[in-house]
């Protein structure tokens, strides 16, 4: 097959590269520019698509002898996942841009181009594994190594996207990743994983967030709606969170307090105990399938972060939205962020969590958060019940 | 595969002629430093020195006015840097440089290095749809302030779309005001007669393997009069304004690739003007509404570079036919400059009242002594499956509308 193998300048691309080329695939090394001004050199382990990475992949491309080339992705990548995640922390939610990257710009803008200049596929360094299923469908499925598994970040594939994906690492542990790029004589066999967000180089979120939205110093509130103290922009804050609050004065009981809701109708931050931030329902929407959807009442496992906890649940889809009851509960679920299913192995599909509540009657973040945003900011019930 | 690749991209390098490998490799097994006073140094400046007589006698120059730097950017730094500060440190007011906006980015970087370190003015000057500079232009760019003008930087030829400037008018028209002017001239040597004394130019740049010499070599021509303050300090080399160790063996293969390539102007210029021409219609005549970029007329040679084919494909981004091409033997550029291998929208283009979208399909194919009417064949053979590709991989990753996600 002739395929475009993505080449980030990290390890585990430029061996994913090298696996294609080994497998007898006609491969061509494609790094892709998504800052609009990228920097000479990495900083640190953070950022990304600097001169210097895009040397990298260019050295690795020239070492297994495929030709290499340069796609400037950076105005698709803006409008679809920068703008996009300023847009989601302004309303309120926590958005995972790795997936809208995913879904948005390496397998769609990066795919739809390679299809489009006669490639039939794009093979990318992402941990994950896809195996034949009943019927010969391409299923995707978690990584070997559980500690690298990135098959929550691909929740988002549909299966014409698997059709054309190949993702060579998923069957090997990261340490040999690395052996097998130092084995190769790649010098980025060292060189360190990234981390965080790729287009905040210094990874203060809140503070690039505030470059962006500007201050919009505001209540922080407890759940009877007594102020406790103030923020500089209710967007810097997500559910779950514990510091930066700065709050004056303790709780009644002298516990911790917690992000529990963030209103951006009315720059508000809700903080209460911990007890009252686990739920056990999640409402997700823009749903996406990795092969049929679930049918029915499904049993599935329910991952709500990258590398999180999976926790057994049921599915439920309807449309575009998603009903999932987690037989336990979980902390610090905020609106924006993706719930992942999975069947053993296999990823089922994914969701935007909307409204993340709890069926005891203790109240989270989702529900009220969301229902502000849909009603234009027209602030009505804080707590869900 | 490799021995069967169609180059057309000598503008970007072109390759080395036999006769100057053998010169500069029987050099390279000698020893001796040209600042040296032993025999071995000896052995090595007469090498220097009859190489700066040749390229001056090439250039219509004197020796005295040849200065060795490691090629075209370095030259235009010293050109530009060197005579901003030696002009205003003879007279405080002079901090107003005039520079077309199609320069290359030796040049522009220099100029806004400048503005930005050294309280330097600039007056960009404008260019026609057909890049080319106007003697009035320049002229009106002078008169508002002569007295505040350090110097004036306009190329002898576009690297991008080729066409030539009226440099000597340009030269002209600032002597009256006494004015110095620098060329760079990496692109016209060795495609169009230049001729440094006839120009009237104060400065001229000029590199190696642009014409067929090594890379890492190049000359600035700077007439006696001309004050340059030194951008590299150290041991005095070259008229006190460049420093450092001259490279014997490059210097030689330079001097030897400039006396072929002066020596074989006119023939191989007709030459080149043929498969132009041949490679300009063709892709014409392929059915796409491809467009040239620049000054061209059929026979010309000049009003634009001989070698240089400019071509605006539709529908096309310039990087996908690159590597549509280049898959299929057929090595060519953007034209443009790049950052991390990204083209860039051209400053050239835009500079010309196109818009952005015209640019994005821009291919420079640029032709040089290698270059034979098969290798343009091959390229018009490989040109309509690569259009056709292109286009639909534009229409494929053209930013799509933002649909607004439904939440809940």
């Amino acid at each position: 097959m002739r395929v475009v193998a993505a080449m980030s300048g990290g390890v585990d691309s430029a061996v994913a590269a090298a696996r294609m080329v080994d497998a007898g695939h006609e491969v061509v090394g494609v790094h892709l520019a998504l800052s609009q001004n990228a920097a000479t050199l990495r900083e640190s382990a953070r950022g990304c698509c600097t001169i210097e990475d895009a040397g990298d992949a260019r050295r690795v491309a020239d070492m297994i002898g495929i030709p290499f080339y340069v796609w400037d992705m950076a105005a698709r990548f803006k409008n679809d996942v920068v703008d996009d995640f300023v847009a989601e922390y302004a309303a309120g939610r926590t958005p995972n841009p790795c997936l809208r990257c995913n879904e948005k710009i390496k397998f769609a803008a990066l795919l739809d181009k390679a299809l489009a200049l006669g490639f039939d596929a794009v093979a990318t360094g992402h941990y994950a594994q896809i195996l034949e299923g009943p019927g010969g469908a391409r299923e995707l499925h978690r990584a070997v190594d559980m500690a690298k598994d990135q098959s929550y970040v691909l929740g988002v594939l549909n299966a014409d996207q698997l059709a054309r994906s190949f993702f060579p690492l998923g069957d090997t542990a990261k340490p040999q990743i690395r052996q097998e790029a130092a084995a190769r004589g790649f010098y980025v066999a060292a060189k360190p994983d990234s981390h965080d967000i790729c287009f905040i180089p210094d990874g203060d979120t809140r503070k690039w967030l505030t470059d962006r939205l500007g201050e919009q110093p505001g209540d922080i509130v407890d759940a009877d709606g007594a102020t406790v103290g103030r923020h500089g922009g209710a967007y810097g804050f997500t559910v779950g969170q514990r510091r930066g609050l700065r709050l004056g004065q303790p709780a009644a009981g002298g516990e911790p307090r917690y992000v529990v809701e963030v209103q951006p109708g009315t720059n508000t931050v809700v903080v209460a105990t911990g007890d009252l931030l686990g739920i056990d329902a999640i409402t997700g929407d823009h749903s996406r399938w990795c092969g049929p959807p679930p049918r029915g009442v499904a049993s599935v496992g329910a991952q709500v972060r990258a590398h999180g906890e999976e926790i057994p649940a049921t599915a439920r889809a309807d449309g575009r939205q998603v009903e999932v009851r987690l037989q336990r509960r979980i902390r610090g679920v905020a609106p924006g962020q993706s719930v992942v299913l999975y069947d053993g192995t296999r990823v089922v599909g994914s969701a935007t969590i909307a409204r993340a509540t709890s069926s005891r009657g203790a109240a989270s973040g989702g529900a009220g958060r969301n229902e502000v945003t849909d009603k234009a900011g027209s602030s009505t019930s804080p707590v869900a019940g | 595969m490799l021995d069967s690749f169609v180059y057309l991209d000598h503008g970007a390098t072109t390759p080395m002629l036999p006769e100057a490998i053998e010169a500069m490799t029987a050099q390279m097994a000698t020893v001796g430093n040209a600042s040296s006073l032993h025999t071995s140094g000896r052995r090595g400046r007469r090498v220097v020195e009859e190489s700066r007589e040749a390229i001056a006698q090439a250039m219509g120059a004197r020796p005295s006015e040849v200065l060795f730097t490691s090629g075209g950017t370095e030259s235009d730094n010293l050109a530009v840097k060197g005579t901003f500060w030696a002009r205003r440190d003879a007279d405080p007011r002079r901090v107003r440089i005039l520079a077309s906006m199609v320069e290359h980015h030796a040049v522009i970087d220099c100029v806004e290095f400048l503005q930005a370190h050294e309280g330097a003015k600039v007056t960009w000057l404008d260019v026609d749809q057909l890049g080319r500079v106007h003697p009035e232009t320049v002229r009106a760019a002078i008169e508002t302030d002569p007295d505040t003008v350090a110097l004036v930087s306009v190329m002898w030829a576009n690297n991008e779309v080729g066409t030539i400037q009226p440099i000597a008018e340009i030269a002209a028209v600032a002597h009256e005001y006494a004015i110095p002017v620098h060329s760079d001239a990496v692109q016209a040597v060795g495609q169009v007669e230049v001729d440094f004394a006839g120009s009237g130019l104060d400065l001229l740049s000029v590199s190696g393997h642009k014409i067929g010499g090594p890379q890492g070599v190049g000359a600035l021509l700077a007439r006696r009069d001309a004050t340059l303050v030194p951008v590299t300090h150290g041991g005095g080399q070259e008229r006190q304004v460049r420093s450092g160790s001259l490279d014997v063996p490059a210097i030689r293969g330079f001097a030897v690739a400039m006396r072929h390539a002066v020596a074989n102007r006119p023939a191989g210029a007709e030459r080149l003007i043929d498969l132009r021409d041949k490679l300009i219609c063709g892709a014409q005549d392929a059915g796409f509404g491809v467009q040239v970029g620049g000054d061209w007329e059929a026979g010309d040679g000049l009003r634009r570079l001989p070698g240089n084919a400019h071509l605006l494909v539709p529908g096309c981004d310039g990087d996908s036919l690159l590597y549509l091409l280049d898959a299929a033997g057929v090595q060519c550029s953007t034209g443009s400059a790049c950052q991390a291998g990204v083209p860039q929208p051209s400053h050239v283009l835009l500079a010309m009242g196109m818009s952005e979208h015209k640019a994005r399909g821009a291919l420079r194919l640029t032709l040089g002594h290698t270059s034979t009417s098969a290798d343009v064949d091959a390229f018009l053979t490989a040109l309509p499956a690569a259009v056709e590709r292109a286009q639909r991989a534009q229409v494929a990753t053209s930013p799509k509308q933002a649909i607004p996600r439904k939440t809940a």
